[in-house]
């Protein structure tokens, strides 16, 4: 299949919504560059479309919301967005515990991805606890028969790292993977994606707002201000000489959690 | 009865247990029971019916009730009480018929507007609007003048004047349901718009819709009854209850329990009906209302 696309492009995301009558631009001519075994971030704070970027790459606009440009592609070859979901990207969203259906076992929601791939029965099952057991799930077989109530966060966005692992997907969207979940698991999900990078060789979009994320996790880090980029480069680069306004910001705000951080310090 | 349901376990151990049960209050059980022991009846009427429905027999006619006739017999001498059976089994057997429609119809057309939204939405909803503002039965009895009598047109007249009531609910839900995270979930995860609803949104619509047509069973069973006691439904050979109380009307000085007897059978059809959607809307909606603050 897909398997070995190497390179995901979006070039020009444009998309626009009406607020009060009045054309307002949600995100302005955004490009991202993804490659297998690289941690790209897209930061920003909150409402600065990077959600948004996220859904829109796949295809997903929300109602009232008009993506007017943009062009993805895959090794080169322009693709359409919604050809991309659960084959070349995986998602991992932001609340675990509304990303499950509440009525459906956690077997239930692996068939689902499975099934996006044509994959059923025993075969299904046995890719599942492979899955399961890769990301630290203990006693997968357990876990297959709970409904998502049944628990806890961590163990919920473990589950959605399985999914996005049985999708077999080159590239990993992980819409603030970390944002729900206590200091602990923040770590432990972290670590996971990290050791996923190099295992699997995985390509990572990694949306977020925490700077101390980005420091631990990405390679390159994209700055979104009000739907437009307003920095881009290797992560140290951005740290040590943030050229954007938005960006001093984002740093300053993270140094001020850690003082006895001093700014050179900074990986 | 009481002893059997008392030796019950108790639910205190079911800490976190999948599905949480509790018992069931009075009425819904009672409304429960007799639901059963109704469609029972119906199903099994040729059956367990003492008498056949439409013999005549008139040097038996208007009796009272005896050991061979435990409800007495009518004018031309038929067992009420076989007659009620099989009358069972048109009132029940018509409202299946009737929900079944109406939920093809329901899902159908209110998941269609739902999902599509837009304009196809707006046209949709103004159409069912103009069902809504016509009182059912009015509309019923209209259709039924349009299609002519009978019980097939019966149903399909009340099964047209309700449909709207069903896209309107159905096509709320889906519009709540569509946007949960967990439906975005299976999107991105690449699942198809056919199987994303089947999977994730219909479940979530059955739960309530389940709950309506139990409620609506008791509304939907007066409408066939009415429209056979004014002569537009069922024609009188056939056991109906709506028929049976039409025939008794010449009676009513005479031989009022002949119109007692069906009139009953009506009522306590209706009750147990909406006895147990009572239950079930007060069972499922709690439910609901936690998935939804999850």
């Amino acid at each position: 299949m897909t398997t070995a696309a190497s390179h995901l492009r979006l070039d020009g995301l444009t998309l626009v919504t009406r607020r009060h009558g009045r054309p307002l631009t949600l995100v302005d001519g955004l490009g991202l560059d993804l490659r297998r075994g690289q941690v790209t971030a897209l930061v920003g704070a909150s409402g600065s479309g990077k959600s948004l970027t996220c859904l829109a790459l796949q295809g997903l606009t929300p109602p009232g919301v008009t993506q007017t440009g943009g062009r993805v592609t895959v090794d080169g070859r322009d693709t359409a967005p919604a050809a991309l979901r659960g084959r070349v990207t995986a998602t991992v969203m932001q609340a675990p515990r509304s990303a499950f259906n509440p009525a459906l076992t956690m077997a239930a929601h692996a068939r689902e991805t499975l099934a996006a791939r044509g994959i059923t029965g025993a075969e299904a099952e046995r890719r599942a606890l492979a899955a399961m057991a890769e990301v630290g799930l203990d006693d997968p077989r357990r876990v297959l028969r709970l409904h998502p109530f049944q628990m806890s966060g961590g163990m919920l966005q473990r589950m959605m790292l399985a999914l996005a692992l049985l999708s077999e997907a080159p590239f990993l969207l992980a819409d603030e993977p970390t944002t729900d979940l206590d200091l602990v698991l923040q770590a432990q999900v972290l670590a996971l994606i990290e050791q996923l990078v190099a295992d699997r060789g995985l390509g990572v979009l990694l949306v977020t707002h925490d700077m101390g994320v980005v420091a631990r996790l990405a390679d390159t880090v994209t700055v979104l201000d009000h739907g437009r980029m307003v920095e881009h480069g290797p992560v140290a680069q951005v740290f040590d000489a943030p050229a954007a306004a938005p960006t001093r910001a984002l740093v300053a705000a993270h140094l001020a959690l850690y003082p006895d951080l001093a700014p050179e310090d900074a990986p | 009865m009481t002893a059997a349901t008392d030796a019950e376990p108790a639910p205190a151990a079911a800490v976190a247990a999948p599905g949480r049960r509790r018992r069931w209050p009075w009425p819904a059980r009672i409304g429960a029971g007799l639901a059963v022991l109704l469609v029972l009846v119906a199903l099994l009427a040729p059956l367990i019916a003492p008498h056949d429905p439409a013999a005549i027999a008139l040097t038996e006619r208007l009796q009272g009730p005896s050991a061979a006739h435990w409800l007495g017999t009518d004018h031309l001498g038929r067992d009420i009480l076989s007659r009620l059976m099989h009358g069972a089994t048109v009132s029940l057997g018509a409202v299946a018929v009737i929900l079944t429609l109406i939920v093809v119809l329901g899902i159908g057309i209110g998941g269609l507007s739902g999902l599509i939204g837009g304009r196809v939405d707006a046209v949709i909803m103004r159409g069912c609007d103009m069902f809504l503002t016509i009182p059912t039965f009015v509309l019923a009895m209209f259709m039924v003048g349009v299609l002519g009598t009978g019980l097939v047109n019966v149903v399909l007249a009340i099964a047209l004047s309700h449909w709207a009531w069903y896209a309107r609910l159905v096509r709320g839900l889906v519009l709540t349901l569509k946007e949960r995270e967990y439906v975005l979930a299976a999107r991105v995860a690449g699942a198809s718009r056919l199987r994303v609803f089947a999977e994730h949104i219909l479940p979530g619509v059955f739960a309530q819709l389940v709950v309506l047509l139990t409620l609506d069973i008791g509304h939907m069973i007066l409408h066939v009854a009415g429209l056979s006691f004014l002569g537009l439904g069922v024609t009188p050979p056939t056991a109906e209850w709506g028929v049976m109380i039409g025939d008794a009307r010449d009676f009513i000085w005479t031989n009022p329990l002949l119109l007692v007897w069906p009139g009953l059978a009506i009522l306590v059809t209706v009750a147990a009906f909406n006895l147990l959607g009572d239950a079930l809307r007060d069972a499922l909606d709690p439910t609901l209302q936690a998935e939804g603050d999850a």
